[in-house]
């Protein structure tokens, strides 16, 4: 980074741990998580805020961390795909069920889809079908055709049921 | 004896990194050392045609931040020769490759004209900002009529803007459609599209001074081939060079190509600099830099019988190849083959041309030519039925080839130069099967209610042939270590397909030992040198038949090893679990880790395993050590390399309606049965053709690249572009399977990777036409163009009210 950008102080809370950070006003939140705390889970597939591949949840909201700048974020709270195992390393209730649910391929796609459901199913513990597929329905997956993400959906929220 | 793991739905194991997010993708390679990693991007034409007359670099030479800025004048030796012909054909008589950076003229839109390395991603790009070029600009050569036509060219030295020109023939086409009762032509034509995997494209390098070795990480198809091409054109040797494949995020196709001009402008660099560097494409890059495929338009003349019995079937067909030809001729070559699906005209003629436009170079794209030959194919068929008022199904199944037929040659000559023989399958089975599960003799009288109550419905069929698991070889080295732990690697590459599991199973069964204590690496040139790569629908054919021969040598040696450790003959044992037992003996037994030990004549003892193995003795005193044929190691090597492709088959079956007003089309339900042999892992296989089906809806209704007259490429982003999101999938898909296995490999396999996507146009077609009572001749379709063809088939039908149009109408009868 050279010299003359003018630099901010910022707080970031990711995943639990604060993380004080001095970043260039122009540094996208996907970069910051990425690059500078090495968060490498989240990822970019467009920049353009439609694949919806680099979802992060900022104070619980699913945000499109492409179209954030992290200097915005000061104080703020961000979950990405990395916080959402278990405290005891095992899998979470939403990456569990799209285990079993054969619902990523390439997976690149999937850290936005985790914590898109992870949301969706905090506002909608008991989705219908219509509601479940309306929960995913701003991310693009090129490799699993949808039908098993879908299914995952119901999973998950059968396993925080039973979880609860 | 544990369970057999072949064809069970075994959950993946790379599941596990991906849903923790901690998938190695390229652009996550050497992020923990930011401060040594320099960043590239790159300045590209945005003409589609011109001329460059200067290009002035000086303000960004003195760039903080800025460590090197390269066009065409600065590379020297084979990086300033134009990139390879991959795949040359003595029919590409005009085979034309672009410079690493621009030469002279630009032939479309994102050709690399310029580069730039600088401490990160953003200052990079201030600095192409600050790039002045000069262009002149030329006449663009656009679509398929435009460069039909040859008013301009894009290359100046090509005539008629024709790369290739090729024909094949079985028996004589022409006088059997002359002969034959009826007669039928058509024009058919499919738009550009393009694979948009979510990851884009990605090249990492590290030159290493002290060892003076090069390695680079690359989101690929084809590992071993980037090595050897970045060796060849950086002039190194190949030892010196070593290429990995990390995660990668999807391929369909697009990431087979090679060298990408970043692929060896970031190797040089990472040289050149002595840090390491990165390209991460944007999405924008990718639309415009990347590559495309799938425009075609096809002309049709088929002769045919009362019975609807193809006679003679003449195929003409144009095939935009974009501005360059690196990939050579392998998706028209597959179109004229893979046309003729599950079907045996007596006599067929298939001619292409290969085409130059100024738009992004065309090379496969999941399907790779199928989708359009099915199209052209299918339509035919049905265009045939409706003719003669016969059932479309009555018509496919006459013209299918039967059970007792095979191999059945088709009389022509493959995208591998081997002849197209097909190998198993079981047509006129599946044929039923899919008029069940769609419900197709039920549907007349749905579609008869639905019409009452002012609905359009329709039906269609698609079917096809794939030919998967293309040569030459592939190879798998199974490694035991004195752990017991089975490292396993071969050289083609995974995008997401599951390799990582579907191998395991299949080494894991060989063996005899738990599937966890496998591990198998893919796309690691260190690991396994030789490799082709992974496209044309092979991996678990090639890499999957090489894994299940080098654990068979891993185990012969295993049991030769126990005989003697356990004095038994080799016939009484067997493998169970991780050991090696003297059959009814279970005592009796040795771990493989132990015999591993003991297949490694060493001095040294460094853990359990070794003392544990002291217990044994193996080997003659009377021969040396290792033995004249035999080498140290528990480890098993081959390669798998089949005479021919193995042909997998499919038929979809869809129903949609199209709203009468809004001209909206939706699908109701969609059916497939697929055919791909035996199935290591059904759960990955149903997961490949949910997906392929998905990319061919898209292609079907949504997705086309809208280049105007001009060249400029209008939707190059992902709100333009319209992939299918959930929205656009239909709730329920029926699938079926049918499992006819292939004589060819050892396990039975035929590819699964690319048939989704195939028949979905051609399935859709025919479900509208069947809706709206006209034909349906060009795909993709939106609401708009159905709309003007209501509009249009309305004013042609007022006009020539003296002859009502048929029913389920298409092409027109010729003389
Ligand atoms: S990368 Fe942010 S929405 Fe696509
Ligand atoms: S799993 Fe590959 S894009 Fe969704």
């Amino acid at each position: 980074m050279t010299s003359t950008e003018t630099r901010h102080d910022v707080l970031l809370t990711v995943n639990g741990v604060p993380h004080r950070l001095n970043l260039p006003a122009r540094r996208l939140l996907s970069d910051c998580l990425r690059h500078d705390l090495k968060l490498t889970g989240t990822h970019v597939g467009c920049e353009h805020g439609v694949c919806g591949a680099c979802t992060v949840l900022i104070d619980g909201k699913p945000t499109r961390s492409c179209l954030v700048l992290a200097v915005a974020l000061d104080g703020q709270e961000i979950t990405t795909v990395e916080g959402l195992t278990n405290p005891d390393g095992s899998l979470g209730c939403v990456q569990q069920a799209l285990l079993e649910c054969h619902g990523l391929q390439c997976g690149f796609c999937t850290p936005g889809f985790m914590t898109t459901i992870e949301a969706g199913l905090k506002q909608q513990p008991a989705p219908t079908d219509d509601e479940a597929r309306e929960m995913v329905a701003g991310n693009l997956c090129r490799c699993t055709g949808y039908q098993n993400i879908v299914g995952a959906v119901h999973r998950a929220a059968e396993l925080k049921r039973d979880s609860r | 004896m544990s369970t057999q793991l072949f064809g069970e739905k075994v959950p993946r194991v790379e599941d596990q990194r991906f849903l923790r997010g901690q998938g190695r993708y390229v652009d996550d390679v050497l992020v923990d050392t930011p401060s040594a990693t320099l960043h590239a991007a790159v300045l590209r034409s945005p003409h589609a045609h011109a001329r460059i007359l200067d290009i002035d670099v000086s303000d960004v030479i003195d760039m903080d931040g800025v460590h090197l800025v390269w066009t065409h004048e600065d590379l020297a030796g084979a990086m300033a020769e134009p990139l390879p012909l991959l795949i040359p054909h003595p029919a590409l008589t005009h085979g034309r490759t672009q410079y690493t950076l621009a030469k002279d003229t630009v032939n479309y839109v994102g050709e690399a004209v310029a580069f730039v390395v600088a401490d990160d991603r953003y200052l990079a790009e201030d600095a192409l900002g600050r790039i002045s070029v000069s262009y002149e600009p030329l006449p663009a050569v656009v679509g398929i009529e435009s460069a039909r036509a040859a008013e301009n060219l894009v290359h100046d030295d090509v005539p008629g803007n024709v790369a290739a020109r090729m024909e094949q023939n079985v028996g004589d086409a022409p006088t059997a459609i002359d002969a034959a009762p009826h007669v039928l032509e058509l024009d058919l034509s499919i738009e550009r599209s393009a694979a948009m995997p979510l990851e884009g494209r990605g090249t990492v390098a590290r030159w290493d001074h002290d060892t003076s070795r090069l390695q680079v990480w690359t989101s690929t198809q084809a590992s071993t081939g980037v090595r050897a091409a970045v060796a060849a054109k950086l002039e190194l040797d190949l030892g010196q060079v070593d290429v990995i494949c990390p995660d990668t995020g999807g391929g369909f196709g697009v990431k087979i190509n090679h060298p990408w001009p970043e692929d060896l402008l970031v190797t040089r660099a990472a040289q050149v600099t002595g840090q390491a560097v990165k390209f991460t494409e944007d999405r924008r890059e990718h639309f415009i830099s990347a590559a495309h495929e799938r425009a075609q338009e096809h002309h049709i003349r088929v002769g045919f019988d009362d019975q609807g019995r193809v006679q003679g079937l003449d195929v003409e067909f144009w095939h935009d190849n974009g501005a360059y030809t690196p990939y050579g001729l392998i998706v028209p070559i597959i179109t004229s083959t893979q046309l003729l699906g599950p079907y045996k005209p007596a006599n067929y003629r298939v001619r292409f041309d290969s085409l130059y436009t100024n738009t992004v170079i065309v090379t496969p794209y999941r399907g790779a030519g199928r989708p359009q030959g099915c199209f052209a194919m299918e339509r035919t068929i049905d265009a045939i039925a409706a003719h003669l008022g016969l059932d479309r199904t009555a018509v496919r199944a006459a013209n299918l080839i039967q059970p007792d037929e095979f191999p059945y040659d088709q009389g022509l000559i493959f995208q591998d130069g081997r002849p197209l023989i097909y190998d198993s399958g079981d047509y006129p089975a599946m044929l039923e099967k899919i008029r069940k599960l769609i419900g197709w003799d039920e549907f007349e009288q749905f579609k008869a209610e639905a019409e009452a109550e002012g609905r359009r419905v329709g039906i269609g069929l698609g079917c096809y042939v794939e030919g998967t698991g293309v040569g030459p070889y592939e190879g798998a080295h199974v490694h035991v270590e004195t752990s017991g732990k089975v490292k396993v690697a071969t050289g083609l590459t995974t995008q997401g397909q599951g390799h990582q599991t579907a191998f395991a199973q299949v080494v894991a069964d060989t063996l005899d030992v738990p599937m966890e204590d496998v591990e198998v690496v893919t796309g690691d040139t260190r690991r396994m040198s030789y490799s082709v790569g992974t496209f044309a629908s092979r991996a678990a054919v090639m890499s999957g038949s090489a894994m299940h021969l080098a654990a068979l040598r891993a185990k012969e040696k295993a049991l030769r090893l126990a005989a003697d450790a356990l004095e038994a003959d080799e016939a009484d044992l067997k493998m169970v679990d991780g050991s090696v037992q003297v059959k009814g003996s279970p005592s009796n037994s040795i771990a493989l880790g132990t015999l591993a030990v003991l297949s490694n004549p060493l001095r040294y003892a460094f853990d359990k395993a070794s003392q544990a193995a002291t217990q044994f003795s193996v080997g003659d005193q009377d021969k040396p050590p290792v033995d004249e044929d035999d080498e140290p190691g528990l480890e098993g090597r081959d390669f798998y390399s089949p005479n021919r492709s193995t042909f997998a088959s499919g038929m979809h079956a869809a129903i949609v309606e199209t709203d009468p007003e809004t001209a909206e089309i939706k699908i109701l339900r969609y059916a497939i049965v697929h055919d791909c042999g035996r199935m290591i892992n059904p759960m990955i296989v149903e997961g490949q053709i949910h997906g392929g089906m998905a990319q061919g809806i898209g292609g079907a209704l949504y997705e086309r690249m809208a280049y105007d007259d001009s060249g400029q490429l209008l939707n190059a982003s992902f709100m333009d572009f319209l992939m299918p999101y959930v929205t656009e999938i239909p709730g329920e898909i029926d699938v079926d399977h049918l499992e006819t296995p292939s004589p060819l490999n050892p396990l039975g396999i035929k590819g699964a990777g690319e048939a989704g996507v195939i028949p979905v146009s051609a399935a859709i077609a025919a479900a509208v036409e069947n809706a709206e009572g006209f034909s349906i001749t060009s795909m993709p379709i939106s609401p708009a163009e159905l709309y003007d063809l209501r509009q249009r088939h309305a004013e042609h039908t007022s006009t020539t009210s003296a002859r009502p149009p048929k029913q389920d109408g298409s092409g027109e009868e010729s003389a």
